[in-house]
């Protein structure tokens, strides 16, 4: 999976820089973040602006991001959702569960 | 002239072929010339649905097995589109399928994929079909 990592300060920032994330490549994400919180980073903002297709396991593997950050005093939040990936989180109601920015820098100006 | 489209893909049992799949899908709605709705939102949808019905076939249905195969057949008329995804498993109760809950305190990382189908088709049915199961969706145009 091509990811780019940024660090700003205590927060880690991940652009994915894949046209999918779904069933095929979301586990690899899942061990990115789960590396991630291991090494102490609690505050997480994924840069979704190349990804154009979610599925119900891309979505998933966000939702165990969330919590994970949740159960460390930390925060997931999520920028840049193109028009198709936004709908599938008010499809499943979880646009009520993240914050979601514009941008990255709005993202960042939030915690 | 006519203009029902009829196929069947035949891909091995592996995640790889999700983007080639769903893309088929996409690509069928620009064959629906008289289709009047939002093109773009129901290629999404194709794209979507068939990815998900794949993935409950791979993972749940097959057991992830990469020596099977999964059957995909799509119909288009001008009425309405019909995919039929396959497998060689067990079956399950499509029924039986809570919703997701969308309570942000107690939210699930899994469970979402047959919600998502049943959300963006217009009926769904599940059933014993060639000594496997088919997972049938329909999705109205007209």
């Amino acid at each position: 999976m091509n990811i780019k990592h940024e660090i700003q300060g205590e927060i880690r920032i991940i652009s994915l820089r894949e046209e999918r994330l779904d069933a095929h490549n979301s586990d690899l994400l899942k061990s990115e973040l789960n590396s991630l919180f291991e090494s102490g980073a609690k505050n997480i903002v994924i840069d979704l602006k190349e990804v154009r297709f979610i599925d119900s396991s891309g979505l998933g593997v966000l939702v165990s991001g969330f919590k994970n950050a949740s159960a460390r005093q930390g925060s997931l939040t999520l920028c840049s959702l193109q028009n198709q990936v936004r709908s599938m989180f008010e499809l499943t109601r979880l646009h009520r569960v993240f914050d979601i920015y514009t941008t990255i820098d709005e993202a960042l100006e939030h915690f | 002239m006519k203009n029902r489209i009829d196929m069947e893909i035949k891909v091995p049992n592996q995640t790889s072929y999700l983007a080639m799949v769903g893309r088929i899908g996409e690509d069928l709605v620009r064959q629906l010339v008289r289709y009047q709705g939002d093109r773009e939102e129901l290629a999404q949808h194709l794209n979507v649905v068939l990815t998900e019905a794949m993935v409950n076939a791979i993972k749940h249905a097959n057991r992830a097995d990469p020596d099977k195969d999964i059957v995909i057949r799509i119909s288009a008329s001008e009425q309405e589109i019909t995919i039929r995804v396959y497998d060689s498993g067990s079956g399950f109760d499509l029924c039986s399928i809570p919703d997701p809950c969308f309570d942000s305190d107690r939210i699930d990382d899994r469970g979402r994929g047959i919600f998502i189908i049943r959300s963006l088709m217009d009926s769904v049915e599940y059933r014993k079909a060639n000594g496997g199961y088919v997972l049938e969706m329909k999705k109205l145009l007209a």
